[in-house]
């Protein structure tokens, strides 16, 4: 950023931004990285760290993350890294003494996303983390669906590196971070003119950086409350559900479960159909159906839980969120028995 | 770099209201094709008299595109003789659609499959002669659902 007085007002904007994250993490302001996206923070976390350590070989993932920490991971497989996925439960949970298992001196990296995006069940992420720094092995964590609505102490939590997110917590979209602990050893993949402490070179994104100390704030300010208000309108609607419409189930932690997710597998009908029908009575939702997908495949995070296809394609996911009001909990539930129930009369499956 | 995936209205259309929604008890010819593990099932049933498709009808577990390409078959065969039935190609399925996007293609060949069966199975009940095509069509059909199984 330039020197003269426009310059160092959007730098101070720019820091000021950064101190709130830190704070909210417990973490230092000299710590947080700024990136464009969370796919960018997390490309950043696994090839920089594999290419400043080239003497380790092994990382650890889950086999529920999300597909920026997955594909890197593969990709770093291509240049001969050895990438080792960890199952979960069924309730998605990672296996530990599956990492106990795994976990060597030749570990590079353990990385797993702190709540599923999918299915919302979050981790232990502190047990994971004391057993990752009793090993002298790096722990990343991908919290972009937790951050700013779990607290996070990288601190007590034994977090080396992090990935948090700005348009998740209502901050405008091309802002994220990346914690990097002070004294890791990790190498830009960008190269520039040296921005962000030479790990991320490029034009920093103020407006967009400046909005995501915003939002994370508000986030702060709000959790205590707004979690308590979601919970109670998350599990009217899980309940409300599983009550009205036969032959449906909840995946993921019933208790150990982002406050904002819901999402719930239906027999005998196949996801983007639904999806469809519901949309065009004003519900927007997501599923885990290979039909939606670009790719024709289910999820890969509900076939780790243990899911079928069929049981994957069938899956319907719901997020919560701050402008959610129990009007809407209400009409989801009015409305999507009616749609279940169209669809399984079009099917030939009775 | 350009990236579409929209339906357009004639597949909402026919996928909000599918024609020819259910299924006919005593049947002439009963096609069924798909995997539940892949997401399309498809099942087509046809009333025959003196070689002319009289009514027809389907049940479909899929996706959008699969209930609209099974409904838009339906209308299409619907007082077809047998032949101009077997003649119908799925190019047919995706213009009555006004498109479908490259991604769903594989429903209007799955939608033309499950009418091939159906009248595969009313040639093959009532004795008559099977085109070389269809036969061979069928025998592929089998070995696919063997291979792969039925889903769940």
């Amino acid at each position: 950023m330039s020197l003269h007085g426009t310059g160092i007002k959007m730098s101070e904007a720019v820091e000021k931004s950064r101190e709130i994250i830190a704070k909210a993490l417990n973490a230092e302001s000299e710590e947080i990285v700024f990136t464009g996206s969370a796919t960018e923070s997390n490309n950043l976390v696994l090839k920089g760290l594999a290419e400043a350590n080239p003497e380790k070989k092994k990382i650890i993932i889950s086999s529920i993350e999300h597909d920026c920490i997955r594909n890197s991971a593969l990709w770093l497989r291509k240049q001969g890294f050895k990438v080792v996925m960890l199952p979960v439960d069924k309730k998605g949970i990672v296996e530990i003494e599956k990492l106990e298992n795994e976990i060597d001196k030749d570990t590079l990296v353990v990385s797993i996303i702190h709540a599923s995006n999918e299915v919302g069940t979050i981790q232990d992420v502190e047990k994971i983390g004391n057993i990752c720094r009793k090993m002298g092995v790096y722990f990343h964590t991908d919290a972009s669906q937790s951050f700013g609505k779990v607290e996070i102490d990288v601190l007590a939590m034994k977090i080396d590196l992090l990935t948090a997110s700005s348009h998740k917590i209502y901050g405008p979209k091309g802002a994220a971070i990346l914690y990097v602990r002070e004294g890791i050893k990790i190498n830009p993949i960008l190269h520039g003119g040296g921005h962000e402490g030479g790990l991320r070179s490029s034009t920093v994104n103020v407006a967009a950086v400046v909005g995501m100390g915003k939002a994370v704030g508000i986030c702060v300010r709000e959790r205590e409350k707004e979690t308590i208000r979601l919970k109670r309108l998350r599990d009217k609607l899980i309940k409300g559900v599983l009550k009205s419409i036969d032959a449906c189930w909840l995946n993921g932690a019933e208790k150990k479960r982002l406050v904002n997710n819901v999402n719930i597998s239906f027999e005998k009908v196949e996801g983007e159909s639904v999806l469809l029908e519901l949309s065009n009575r004003g519900i927007m939702c997501s599923t885990g159906s290979a039909c939606s997908s670009n790719s024709l495949e289910p999820s890969h995070v509900l076939l780790a839980m243990g899911l079928n296809a069929p049981e994957a394609h069938g899956s319907l996911r719901f997020s919560l969120g701050r402008w959610t009001k129990e009007a809407d909990i209400n009409y989801v539930l009015e409305i999507l028995p009616i749609v279940i129930k169209k669809i399984r009369r079009i099917s030939p499956f009775k | 770099m350009r990236q579409q995936f929209s339906y357009s209205k004639k597949v909402l259309k026919h996928f909000r209201s599918p024609h020819n929604l259910g299924k006919i008890k005593d049947a002439d010819g009963v096609g069924e094709v798909g995997n539940l593990s892949c997401g399309d099932v498809m099942k087509l049933y046809l009333k025959v008299k003196d070689g002319v498709i009289l009514d027809v009808k389907f049940q479909t577990y899929g996706c959008a595109a699969a209930i609209a390409t099974s409904s838009i078959t339906t209308d299409l065969v619907k007082g077809k003789t047998i032949d101009e039935a077997l003649a119908m190609t799925n190019k047919e399925v995706i213009e009555s659609l006004d498109g479908l996007p490259p991604i769903k293609i594989h429903c209007s060949l799955l939608s033309v499959d499950a009418l091939n069966e159906a009248i595969y199975d009313y040639l093959n009940k009532n004795n008559k002669k099977i085109p070389e095509f269809l036969e061979k069509k069928h025998q592929r059909s089998v070995t696919l659902e063997k291979m792969e199984g039925h889903g769940a």
